[in-house]
This record gives C-alpha cells, structure tokens and sequence, in this order.
C-alpha cells in the first residue's frame, strides 16, 4: 500500500490502541514491586516478592512441568507437521482434501470441546491424567500450526534448486538432508517457535487433561489469581513477559538481519 | 502382486521401501501417514466419543450409563439453556465485531506505514499476546477491580469518587474478551491489506475518486478475505470461552463454555455436557464452513 501520511486522527488514534495494549502490562510490572500484600493501592518499592516467588515450591514444580510439556510436545509435533506440510506442498495423494480438513479442526473447533473429548478420550482408554496425557493433547493442537507455518514457508520454494541437486548426483535423500532441509529451515524454526507458545500459553486443554502433581504454570497462575493475589503474581508475571519480549526481540532482529 | 507365481525369481521383490522411493504417491502416504494417524486418534476419536456419549445418560452417582437416548438433548431446549446460548452467541458477536472495529484502522495504519516501520509496528502488537493468556487477564482484573488503577484515574481526574465496580459485570467480560482476541483479528487484516497493490488506489483517485471512496470502493472490498478470517479466528474461541467468565463475570456472566465445564468437572453429568458441546461444536461448525466458502481461509490465516 501507498506511503502517504496517513491523517491526524488516524495516527493518535493508532496511538490510543497501542496504549491500550501496553497499559495493563506496564501495570502489571510496576505493581510487581508493590510494598502491599493486597496489591490494590502503591505502598511504596519493594523486591520482596521476587524473592517470595524464588521459593516458592509449587512454581518451581510448576515451571519444570510446563517446560518438560513444552519441550517433548514441540519436538514431536515439529517433526510430524513438517512432514505432513512437506506431503501438502509436494504430493498429490488419496485422501488429500480429507488430511487438509484433519488440520484445520484446531482452527474450527473452540478449544473447550476439544479439552473435554480428550478427557473423555483418555478415562476411556483408562489413562491416568498427568504429564503424559498433556503431551500428548500438546502434541496434537500443535501439528496443524506447526504444518500450517511450514507450508506457507514451502509455498515459495524453487523446485529447480532440488533438481540442480539431483542432476548433479544427489540422490532423493542426499538432496533432502543437504538441500530442502537447510533452506526450509527458518520455516521449521518458525513453526517450532509458535508450537512452543501455544503449548507453554495453554491453559484449557490442559486444564482438561491434567492430573494431580502436573500444574503447569498457567494453572498455578489461575489458582493464584482466583484465591490468592499477592503482589508475587506481578512478579512471576514481569519475569515471563521479559523473557517473552527478549526471545523474540532477538528473533526479530535475526529475521531483520537476514532481510 | 496378485499373480507373484509367475513373477521370475530373478527381477527384484517389490518390497515397501522401493515402492515407497519409486512411488509419488506412496512418498506423499508416508510424509502425511503420522500427522493422519496421530490427529485421528487424538482428535476426530475423541470427538467421535463425545457424540456417543451425548446419547447415552448420566446414573445415580455420576457414571455413565449406556441407554441410548435424547434426553441430553431435551433437557437442552429448557429456556434457561436457551438463554445461555443467546447470550454466549451475543458475547461472540459483541466480542468480533468490536475487534473488527477497534482493529481495522490500526492494521490499515500498519500496513500502509513505510516498509521499514511495518515490522516493527506489528511486533509491537504482538509482544503483550506472546506473554500468557492467564497474566493478560489478571491485569485487567488490576486495572477494573475495586480501588484499582482505573477508579484511581477516575477519581484523580474528578470524573467521579465513588468505584465504578466495573469487576464481575458483563462489561468486565467483554473488556477481557476484546483485548484477548484483538491480535487474531488484525493479523488477518493486515495481511489483506498488505496485499493491496499501490497502483490500484492510485488509478482510483486518478479516476476522481475522493479518498473516502477510495477505501469504501477499493480498499475495504479487497480487504474481506481478512475480515472474514479474523472474524472466524475470533469467533469460535470467543463462544468457547469460560476462563474470562470465571475470573472476570463473577457468578452472573456463564456462557456455554461454562455450562460444559461445569457438567464435566463438578456437576459431573458427562453426557449432558457432551450434549451442550455438540451443539456448540455444531454452530460453529456451519458457521465457518458458510464463512469459508466465501474466502481463501488458508491464505489469510498465516502472516
């Protein structure tokens, strides 16, 4: 579109939004440092809660569930929705439209329904709920972004440079490890990286699978905002938003380097 | 391999793995063969389950029994669930169509900024989104509650001294719900407007048309692909949504997301719940099949 100087009104009122995006953010960290167990009025600068929440045992346990989740669940779905964006892309196959349908149910279907099914699912097969059960719920909502990320990064790909491969002795696998996977690359990180939002953010479905001893982080967010607020929920907050905004900071200036 | 009698010894066995490196098809089975599986089991089964389940009846203490029946679904047609639906389809509505509102000028803004600021502008609008769903909602709770950051504002600016108890109403759950979903719709739009090729506004004005027909004629028109899918990326969470309701709605504000929580997790009464998220699953269902006709959903729904 055109580089003319939008108007006045428009540019305060982009302005506004933006506010309004950051506002509560900003509350939330500065409220982090708040001398007052309520929370609600300033009382004056204290560090006290980092240390409080730097004990905390039920968080530690909490942060270690929700990365080994994240981890495993990214892993696996990274590899099975590469695969599959790489069979949407290149192939032609029985079942084709069926296998696209498949990857737009986490799209279509609120997330609610798809958090009870699995529960359902899983007392069924008796399956006792727990970290396991979680990964693999993650590891399902996760392949279709994963695939769907992975394909739109495929979609520009020049076939020629795969055939330059071939011609000059590769053969299909050879030319798979040394040239496709290289170049798509970036395209697999991106999708790697939105998988492991997703999973680290998810809050329903694993509400709906997990068991006792597998809080993960968001739970233990919940519980502590709906029972208890104390200024230590500002503070773990702060410490996840920062470590959000410097990965992907960092990610943003590594795309901006490659552009 | 019907006739392998007659197949002479010495030509090679048409074993899997050659077939699979001879074979386009077979390549593509294999490639897509463990998203197939994996999403069948762990997502069409399970909803499958669900369906069965909607049918059966809840016994004495909570356990399923297997009599098939409608009874779920009767019991679904009492006015008190009827009104819950409304009322969670009006909050859907509500919640898209102030998301399209609020966010369109601000993707339009974007996209039309200079190429080097757009990136930047769109990274901004995402860094609070990336941080988690649960910590967005708590500092609204923050910033609505009693005494809070905005009846601070309020009372500073003399607007008025007395709270506004803005905290578990309806306004408090739409509040959430709008900042929760803005992202997913002015991603799409973005994307859509992004695509606007400058020579064709160009040619319009140089038509005599003003700007403000420029962007009725032009601009919005070749922008509804986006708004079709940030409003289906908005719409299904937002009729699923039970945790805004939990935390910000009190005890009056329950959408049908809350109505299948509770049914699952502490009335117990699985297939009524499955009942009710049939019914949901179903409306958005035809929703976004109505909506995605009209649209190349799949080219909008990644940046």
């Amino acid at each position: 579109m055109s580089e003319k100087k939008p108007p006045v009104w428009l540019r305060i009122y982009t302005f506004l939004v933006y506010l309004y995006i950051y506002i509560p953010i900003i509350i939330l960290v500065i409220f982090s440092f708040n001398n007052q167990k309520l929370n609600i009025t300033w009382k004056g600068f204290t560090t006290q809660w980092y240390a409080v929440l730097f004990h905390d045992r039920l968080v530690q346990l909490a942060t270690r569930n929700t990365l080994i989740i994240a981890l495993v669940s990214t892993a696996i779905a990274t590899i099975i929705g590469t695969l599959a964006a790489l069979a949407m892309q290149r192939y032609r196959f029985p079942g084709y439209d069926a296998s696209e349908a498949l990857m737009y149910i986490p799209i279509v279907i609120p997330e609610v329904v798809m958090g009870i099914s699995l529960l359902v699912f899983f007392v069924l097969l008796n399956m006792k709920l727990g970290l396991v059960t979680i990964t693999l719920s993650h590891i399902a909502f996760n392949i279709p972004f994963v695939a769907l990320v992975v394909r739109a990064r495929l979609h520009g790909y020049d076939n020629s440079i795969d055939e330059a491969a071939m011609d000059l002795g590769a053969n299909e696998m050879t030319t798979f490890w040394r040239v496709t996977l290289p170049t798509i690359m970036p395209g697999i990180l991106a999708g790697a990286m939105l998988a492991l939002t997703l999973s680290l953010d998810d809050y329903v479905i694993t509400y709906f699978t997990a068991g006792p001893g597998s809080t993960t982080l968001p739970l233990r967010v919940f519980s502590m905002v709906r029972f208890m607020v104390t200024p230590e929920v500002n503070a773990l907050s702060t410490i996840w938003v920062l470590i959000v905004f410097v990965i992907l900071l960092i990610g943003q200036l590594a795309r901006n380097r490659r552009a | 391999m019907a006739s392998s009698a007659a197949v002479p010894t010495d030509v090679k066995r048409p074993s899997l793995l050659r077939l699979i490196r001879e074979n386009k098809v077979a390549q593509g089975l294999t490639l897509i063969g463990p998203a197939n599986v994996y999403l069948v089991l762990f997502m069409v089964v399970p909803l499958i389950l669900v369906g069965i389940l909607s049918f059966l009846s809840r016994g004495e203490y909570g356990q399923v029994l297997f009599q098939f029946n409608l009874s779920n679904y009767t019991r679904l047609l009492d006015p008190i669930y009827g009104r819950i639906l409304l009322y969670s389809l009006g909050v859907g509505v509500a919640t898209t169509v102030l998301s399209l509102l609020i966010g369109y000028p601000l993707a339009y803004y974007i996209a039309r900024a200079p190429a080097r600021q757009r990136s930047l502008l769109l990274f901004l609008v995402l860094v609070p989104f990336w941080t988690n769903f649960i910590i967005r909602i708590y500092a609204w709770i923050m910033i609505l509650r009693a005494g809070g950051f905005l009846d601070t504002v309020v009372q500073w600016l003399h607007i008025s001294d007395q709270p506004l108890h803005l905290l578990y109403t309806p306004t408090a759950v739409m509040i959430g719900m709008v900042y929760e979903f803005l992202p997913f719709m002015i991603l799409p739009l973005f994307t859509s407007l992004e695509k606007i090729e400058n020579a064709v506004l160009e040619a319009a004005a140089d038509l005599g048309a003003p700007p403000y027909r420029v962007f009725l004629r032009v601009t919005l028109p070749l922008s509804i692909p986006g708004m079709i899918a940030g409003t289906i990326l908005v719409f299904i969470p937002a009729m699923g949504m039970f945790v805004i309701p939990d935390l910000m709605g009190g005890a009056k504000t329950i959408l049908i997301g809350n109505v299948i929580r509770n049914q699952f997790l502490t009335a117990r009464d699985w297939p009524f719940g499955a009942a009710a998220s049939m019914i949901l699953m179903v409306l958005t269902m035809v929703f976004t099949f109505y909506y995605a006709r009209r649209a190349g959903l799949s080219e909008e729904l990644v940046v």
